[in-house]
């Protein structure tokens, strides 16, 4: 008897006209595509995007050249040369960030003891050529400069949870 | 003019004009159906589908054919050079080919032929070889086994379409598509022989190689079946051909089951729209649910083909045939009686 009712079941199309009406209802659903280059997704302050060195307010550079990311980045991608300047502080002289090898795991950003080396909220970096893609002090400390407002408010978001 | 048409000159050009009317408008909708199925696809699956080519992705068929065109044709070694080329013109060529006598409208039929219904059977049947060829000529172990399962599936379930089309014929009395439509004034043919209705379309999704029997494609297993080794043109012959038999099977569904081009209610303002709208709306109808069904079900085991074939839809179809044969002649309803 139950063979036969699984049979009459079967013989309706019961369970396929079932999963058709499940469809159907989400064809009528609102879509979950994000038109990507012109929306995009909210960003957390904790984002790990492009590395920027940062600034003092005045314009003074943040970097002790402690070497204390260089010592920490699993991949080594971060290489740093330092010497006394002619005011007798302590700055690097190289700060190196090979960004293929890179694997964006914000070590360096947690042991920077000035917040001196941040990872920004930018992720469309995509370069042409391979060369472009292996960051010097200028071009770590431009982004800082370019990125500032924006990475000094994600500091003070994330602050209280550091 | 008229008398010009009587001519031998006349009459070819008469058929050629009006083959380009259903042809070209046909080819524009096998490019649309592709575009029309990554739409409703996309929906289901809370997607937007192509959105960038043109307003609202219009343009995205022709930029895939302008792709398709300006790629490399390779003809792999070991491949049968005459029939590798051939297989996907004669899955293309045949699935249009079918159209010549499809009533799009009362008497608007290419070829209103007495047999439309033969002919558009031995026609659908033919596709095969396309596949089969196909499958041989690439000389690779996908395609040729890709090619034997849609043999044996296609075989299989024109068995069981064969019998659902000898129901439709009893209940009209002729194997004239015009005349089949106009059978179906009172009521659709899709009411009383609802189980048949349903049959003829599973077997039209199995016939076309569609999801959930697309087991000649079955890209999990055999890649992607009879034509791996096809790239460029060639390839883009089957996918249309594919496409176009698509819209076949919804035509003939159409014609046999849903009343072709007849407006679903006799009265006044459904009988203004012409005739061709119907149609054309009764067929983008079949093919929305081709596409539903496609991007509902999984694929089924190859034996539940073979089985649901032959031992489900055999047996129902041939008693709903003697069943229908004995309620018209115990009734006398029996066309031609």
């Amino acid at each position: 008897m139950r063979r036969l009712g699984r049979m009459a079941w079967a013989l309706v199309l019961a369970e396929i006209l079932g999963g058709l009406w499940l469809t159907l209802r989400y064809f009528f659903r609102p879509k979950a595509t994000l038109n990507y280059p012109y929306e995009k997704n909210p960003i957390s302050p904790r984002f790990k995007g492009e590395h920027a060195l940062r600034r003092y307010p005045n314009g003074e550079e943040r970097c002790i050249a402690c070497k204390l990311c260089e010592a920490v980045c699993p991949a080594q991608a971060i290489t740093i040369e330092a010497e006394p300047r002619d005011d007798g502080s302590r700055r690097t002289t190289r700060y190196d960030i090979d960004m293929t090898k890179c694997i964006y795991c914000g070590l360096c950003e947690e042991a920077c003891p000035v917040d001196a080396i941040v990872e920004g909220p930018n992720f469309e970096f995509a370069t042409e050529t391979r060369e472009e893609l292996l960051y010097d002090k200028a071009k770590l400390l431009d982004n800082g400069d370019r990125w500032e407002p924006e990475l000094a408010k994600r500091l003070e978001l994330d602050a209280p949870y550091r | 003019m008229s008398a010009f048409l009587a001519t031998n000159t006349g009459f070819v050009l008469l058929t050629l004009a009006q083959s380009l009317a259903l042809i070209v408008p046909l080819l524009i909708g096998v490019a649309y159906l592709t575009f029309f199925e990554r739409k409703v696809m996309g929906a289901i699956q809370l997607r937007k589908g192509p959105n960038v080519v043109g307003p609202f992705g219009l343009g995205q068929p022709f930029a895939d054919a302008i792709k398709m065109l300006f790629k490399e044709t390779i003809i792999p070694t070991g491949a049968d050079r005459v029939l590798f080329t051939i297989a996907p013109m004669l899955t293309f060529g045949l699935a249009i080919i079918a159209w010549a006598v499809i009533p799009v409208n009362n008497h608007w039929a290419i070829a209103n032929i007495n047999v439309g219904v033969l002919y558009l059977f031995a026609i659908s049947s033919l596709g095969v070889y396309g596949i089969i060829i196909a499958g041989w000529a690439s000389n690779s172990k996908y395609a040729f086994l890709g090619a034997l399962r849609s043999a044996a599936q296609m075989v299989s379930y024109e068995v069981s379409m064969g019998f659902v089309i000898v129901t439709v014929l009893v209940c009209v009395g002729s194997l004239n598509l015009n005349d089949i439509v106009l059978a179906q004034r009172k009521i659709w043919f899709a009411i009383p022989l609802l189980p048949l209705f349903v049959i003829f379309f599973i077997s039209g999704l199995a016939e076309t190689n569609r999801a959930p029997f697309d087991l000649a494609e079955g890209d999990t297993e055999i890649v992607a079946g009879f034509f791996v080794e096809y790239s460029a043109m060639s390839f883009a012959l089957f996918f249309l051909g594919e496409y176009a038999n698509m819209i076949l099977i919804s035509a003939m569904t159409t014609t046999l089951f849903l009343g072709g081009w007849l407006s679903p209610i006799g009265i006044a303002p459904f009988t203004l729209i012409p005739g061709v709208v119907w149609f054309l709306l009764k067929i983008i109808l079949c093919l929305f649910v081709f596409i539903w069904v496609r991007a509902t079900l999984p694929r089924i085991r190859y034996d539940q083909l073979m089985s649901l074939g032959w031992k489900v839809f055999l047996p129902i179809s041939m008693g709903y045939l003697v069943l229908v044969a004995g309620v018209l002649e115990i009734f006398g309803w029996l066309p031609n009686a």
